[in-house]
């Protein structure tokens, strides 16, 4: 189809989308951003699955105006992270609750709702909310899901770091009615020299939208780690939108288990010299029903910056992951040393990788490599293992385990990583 | 202990007949070794033993103990007692050596309704074990085999063999790759295990491991058959005069 044709089709599915929603009332300044955000939808479109970022996962059940339903997933295992100590801020498909939520209170940090902020006439968030999401670091691809969110979420945090943090914050997204159909908009800034843990779980809802804008200042670190959780009939789109100042640095992992469609939007831009930023994902899938995509672009425009995307997929029974992600070094970006693994263990011959990797490079002195491969169990170390007395099973968790520890190594606190480890043994041992 | 009757081999891929007729019976407390030329069938018949895919037992018996071993999946033959030094021992990135070890140890002690081993008994054991191997710290820390020196991977082959404490051991070149002292420390190693109630099956294409390990009967192995069963001295003649008048004399 050409893009004349094209494009008629995607303005057509905006128009029949925004007309099941209404802006916020009383957002305060906000107002302003969610209208030009509006508007860019209505110039947009809705993605089609012709759209060359959407060639390999199909956004038709994400774009339409009924959110399709999601049984709620039931099981024995306590809430992540449980153990460590932390701000815990609840949303019930998509709304904040105050009750199940810990006092908004933490050293080092403001946190707000977003409801709240937007009616301050003062407020840092004003320069960030719906502007690192639309900033046109990759003009090519638009993110019209995220400007949609943009316009209509109501609800969300607003957290300013303004030294280190504390503890972490954690925002816990519960999933309790099987028709929910919800949208979150967060707004982060990490001042100079701050440094913020940010942790987010749970299924969130049948539909889940959220949009992250993350905006690092010079030095200052951020960390998040993430684990989507596991009701197998969920979808969500989600979009973290961040820019790195001056020494700052960056590192963001994603676990994900289960969920019917999954689309994961990074776009991360070193504007800084000296900054680090670490993205990085795993998930795992079972089943036909089972779609993930990682679509990330980093984009280099400073001096001596170090990017590392570590994506790792393991697919079973018929599973599909999908990978697509750019490095994009622009002019004068010299010493850029960018890096991007993106692997899938494919456990079955039903199971299927898409990878798209790309590498962009207007500098001279860079040092960047990217590598996709896609593979099945070794069966010469699956043999080692099982000759030394390792069932199979026992030995098959093991080396998808030792698969997927480049992604996991990334969680660089070492009780989030042997959290997410126990929980990934679990899902897989379940499975034997 | 160990007894192999008639035993005939074909890879599964392909109509290729490997072992042709390898009749063998390995004695609890003795050390038997095998020799034999390039290509004869000697590592073939030791991951028939262990399980390993690829390969179809077209006729023939294999039994550990009178318990039929080509019926059993390679964990159960691991628990039932069997252990295969590799020849080309396998690099498994991301599995720790000591992860690996602990988890093999404790999945053949379930396997026997045997308790698992406590964290400090194991770590103690690991570590008595790996000094005698001169197997350092560091070594236990890394991924199974990755970036171990060939000597290096031969070493870690006899920790795994000690640590698993099985009945019947099969050596399969164990010695290449080795440097004069460490062929001397695998070699402690193996003799700390000889007992009277565990049998050794050493591949080798050298009388040098056989001067420290000394083998009570010596096998000439030659395009899949045992073509020669003697003592000790079988393997120094063949050091002497190669196969050259062995094979002959059996043709
Ligand atoms: N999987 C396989 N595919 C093809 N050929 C094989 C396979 N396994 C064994 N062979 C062949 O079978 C024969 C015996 O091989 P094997 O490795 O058992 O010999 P060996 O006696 O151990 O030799 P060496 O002393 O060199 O280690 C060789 O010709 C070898 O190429
Ligand atoms: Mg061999």
């Amino acid at each position: 189809m050409s893009a004349t044709k094209l494009q008629p089709l995607k303005v057509e599915a905006a128009e029949a989308r925004l007309a099941a929603l209404t802006l916020p009332e009383g957002a305060g300044w906000a107002t302003e951003a969610r209208k030009a955000a509006l508007s860019r939808v209505a110039a947009m479109g809705l993605p089609h699955r012709r759209d060359e970022y959407w060639k390999y996962t199909d956004p038709a059940s994400l774009v339409a105006a009924e959110a399709p339903k999601a049984a709620l997933f039931h099981n024995d295992e306590g809430p992540l992270f449980d153990a460590i100590d932390r701000v815990k801020i609840v949303f019930v498909d998509g709304v904040f609750d105050a009750a199940a939520s810990d006092d908004l209170t933490l050293t080092g940090v403001e946190i707000e709702r977003l409801s709240d902020a937007c009616t301050k006439d003062i407020h840092w968030a004003k320069d960030i909310y719906g502007v690192l999401e639309a900033r046109n670091a990759q003009s090519k691809v638009d993110r019209p899901l995220a400007a949609l969110n943009t316009a209509f979420a109501a609800d969300g945090v607003v957290i300013r770091a303004t030294g280190k943090a504390s503890k972490p914050i954690n925002l816990i997204y519960l999933h309790k009615s099987e028709s929910s159909d919800a949208m979150l908009h967060h707004l982060v800034r990490v001042e100079v020299g701050a440094d913020l843990t940010l942790l987010e779980t749970g299924p969130a809802a049948a539909r889940f939208s959220k949009v992250m804008e993350v905006d690092v200042a010079d030095g200052g670190a951020f960390h998040h780690v993430r684990a989507q959780g596991r009701d197998h009939e969920r979808r969500a789109v989600t979009g973290t939108y961040a820019r790195l100042g001056k020494e700052s640095t960056f590192k963001s992992f994603t676990m994900t288990f289960n969920g019917v469609l999954t689309r994961n939007e990074t776009l991360v831009e070193l504007t800084g010299d000296d900054a680090v930023a670490h993205v990085a994902g795993a998930c795992v899938g079972d089943g036909k029903d089972f779609h993930h995509d990682d679509t990330v672009f980093v984009t280099h425009d400073a001096v001596n910056c170090e990017s590392r995307q570590v994506f790792k997929k393991v697919l079973r029974n018929g599973a599909t992951g999908v990978f697509q992600a750019k490095i994009l070094v622009q002019p004068g970006a010299q010493k850029t040393d960018g890096y991007q693994i993106s692997q899938s263990l494919l456990l079955d011959e039903d199971s299927q990788f898409l990878a798209k990797p790309e590498l962009e490079i207007y500098a001279d002195d860079v040092a960047c490599s990217h590598g996709s491969t896609s593979g099945a169990i070794d069966e010469e170390a699956l043999f080692y293992l099982r000759s030394r007395g390792v069932p199979v099973a026992e030995a098959t968790d093991l080396l998808t385990l030792s698969f997927l520890g480049e992604a996991l190594e990334e969680i660089e606190d070492e009780r989030l990583a042997q959290d997410m480890l126990d929980r990934l043994s679990g899902w897989l041992s379940r499975r034997r | 202990m160990l007894q192999i009757k008639n035993l005939h081999v074909k890879l599964e891929e392909e109509d290729k007949q490997i072992l042709k007729g390898v009749d063998l019976t390995v004695e609890a407390g003795k050390v038997h070794a095998i020799m034999g030329p390039n290509g004869s069938g000697k590592s073939t018949l030791s991951y028939v033993l262990s399980g390993k895919d690829g390969y179809e037992v077209t006729d023939g018996s294999a039994t550990l103990e009178g318990v039929d071993l080509l019926e059993m999946e390679p964990e159960e033959r691991a628990a039932a007692g069997l252990f295969l030094a590799f020849q080309y021992p396998v690099e498994i990135p991301g599995v720790g050596n000591m992860t690996f070890l602990r988890t093999a140890v404790n999945a053949q002690r379930k396997a026997r309704g045997e308790e698992e081993i406590s964290a400090a008994d194991f770590l103690k054991l690991v570590r008595e074990t790996a000094k005698t191997l001169k197997i350092d710290a560091e070594m236990l820390k890394r991924p199974v085999n990755v970036g171990f020196s060939g000597g290096e991977k031969k070493r870690n082959e006899i920790l795994q063999m000690a640590m698993l404490a099985p009945k019947m051991c099969i050596l399969d070149e164990t010695d290449s790759g080795l440097d004069v002292d460490a062929m001397k420390l695998v070699a402690d190693g193996v003799n700390a295990l000889r007992n009277e109630g565990r049998g050794f099956l050493v591949i080798t294409h050298y009388q040098r491991l056989l001067d420290h390990i000394k083998p009570d009967v010596v096998h000439i192995m030659a395009n899949g058959r045992i073509v020669k069963t003697g003592g000790p001295e079988l393997a120094l003649e063949v050091e002497n005069n190669g196969y050259a008048d062995i094979l002959s004399e059996v043709a």
